[in-house]
């Protein structure tokens, strides 16, 4: 017999090892994440895809799903603390999406459509934060990081290299560059490894490729996360 | 008093494309105009704003003129909404925020490429820049935020005609954009 678990009141089968999001997934249900990436070791870091299993908060992400989970999962309260994380992720960093370069295929942006997020409610941080364009091909702007170690995962898991590694803690906390001189140009990244196209942010960039589709083309324009995401870790 | 619904607008720290876009609503600005009558706005040249119920505010708050003219308008609005990335967020002014006014002036004033007569502004006839540019709900309550830079003429037209016949304003997917 399947094993199952239930979300939102919908019988979902699962395989002894999945995690709650890959089983959700398979069966075509969402739950929002930035920091998740089926290809990487779960990091369960951005709490996004925060669910409530058997009344109790937890990351989907890393959580294992076993048989006859509860689980709730697009419900008003967690909706509104998706929206409340969402909303610190803007005023922690520097979004500002009418001068970035990835507006409209952006994951941040896109979550906070679909969150029905209108405003960042916090007070802002404006924090200063360095610009690294240095290397000839590619541009970190650290406005935009959200220290997801989607670029650390994919460096080390899939590159074969060691670029990139989240240093400090809390408010102090950086994407740091493993370079001698912690300049981009130093290190042994190259433009086509999977780290220099994971950023689910703008904070890592391709030179020389922005505004390249009109708005209104754009990955966010007219489809949602939840549709655009599904198909992608699906296909993969 | 006419029955009209009294909307009040202005552009704080903005560049008046939330204006120019709200204009974009072309021959429904007729169609506008049967409901509503204009209170202080760029539109009417009226100075000051009273008994108004939307107030429209674009651009975030850089300056002490800024907060007094915000101030009036909480004040004077029974519903005050956000318009724009700037009154939200501080939009692309706010890129100077970790820089420190002394050396935005000076690089502006003094050191910039090009300055000629190098003089740092001081008549007491312009108001004083605050240290950073600020989202307007970090000065006054907002009861509504309209995002985009600048909100597309569709969005304007579905605020104000939610609200005008009485329904809580809801924007859907495909007009929610903070560019």
């Amino acid at each position: 017999m399947n094993k199952t678990i239930s979300i939102d009141g919908k019988t979902i089968p699962f395989k002894t090892g999945q995690t709650i999001i890959e089983a959700a997934t398979a069966a075509g249900v969402y739950i929002p994440h930035l920091c998740h990436n089926p290809d990487y070791k779960p990091h369960g870091s951005c709490k996004l895809c925060t669910v409530k299993i058997n009344g109790r908060n937890c990351s989907a992400c890393t959580f294992p799903a076993t048989e006859g989970q509860e689980i709730l999962n697009k419900t008003p309260e967690l909706e509104n603390d998706r929206r409340k994380i969402t909303q610190m992720l803007f005023v922690e960093g520097n979004h500002f999406c009418p001068s970035c370069e990835q507006s409209g295929n952006c994951q941040l942006q896109g979550l906070g459509y679909y969150l029905s997020m209108k405003d960042n409610h916090f007070p802002h941080f404006f924090a200063n934060r360095e610009l690294d364009a240095s290397h000839p091909e590619l541009l970190i702007d650290h406005n935009r990081c959200i220290f997801c170690n989607l670029c650390v995962r994919a460096s080390q898991q899939s590159d074969g290299k060691n670029v990139f590694v989240i240093s400090g803690r809390g408010i102090n906390k950086r994407l740091t560059v493993n370079s001698t001189t912690g300049k981009l140009k130093d290190s042994n990244i190259s433009v086509d490894d999977c780290a220099a196209q994971i950023c689910p942010t703008g904070a890592i960039l391709k030179k020389r490729t922005a505004y390249a589709v009109p708005i209104g083309q754009r990955l966010y324009d007219t489809k949602k996360i939840d549709e655009i995401a599904l198909e992608q870790e699906n296909k993969e | 008093m006419s029955d009209k619904i009294r909307i009040a607008t202005t552009s704080l720290a903005g560049c008046f494309g939330c204006h120019m876009s709200f204009l974009d609503i072309d021959e429904r600005l007729l169609k506008l105009a049967a409901l509503v009558e204009f209170d202080r706005s760029p539109i009417t040249d009226i100075e000051h704003c009273t008994n108004c119920d939307i107030g429209l505010i674009e651009g975030g708050v850089c300056n002490s003129e800024n907060v007094h003219v915000l101030r009036e308008f909480r004040k004077n609005c029974k519903l005050l909404v956000a318009v724009g990335a700037c009154s939200i967020n501080g939009g692309l002014p706010a890129m100077r925020n970790h820089i420190s006014v002394e050396d935005c002036l000076n690089e502006s004033y003094i050191d910039g490429i090009g300055v000629e007569n190098p003089q740092i502004p001081n008549d007491p006839e312009l108001p004083l820049l605050l240290d950073k540019v600020y989202p307007i709900h970090e000065i006054v309550k907002v009861d509504y935020y309209l995002p985009g830079c600048p909100p597309s003429a569709d969005v304007f037209w579905a605020f104000l005609t939610d609200v005008i016949e009485g329904r809580e304003p809801n924007l859907p997917y495909e007009l929610l954009h903070y560019d």
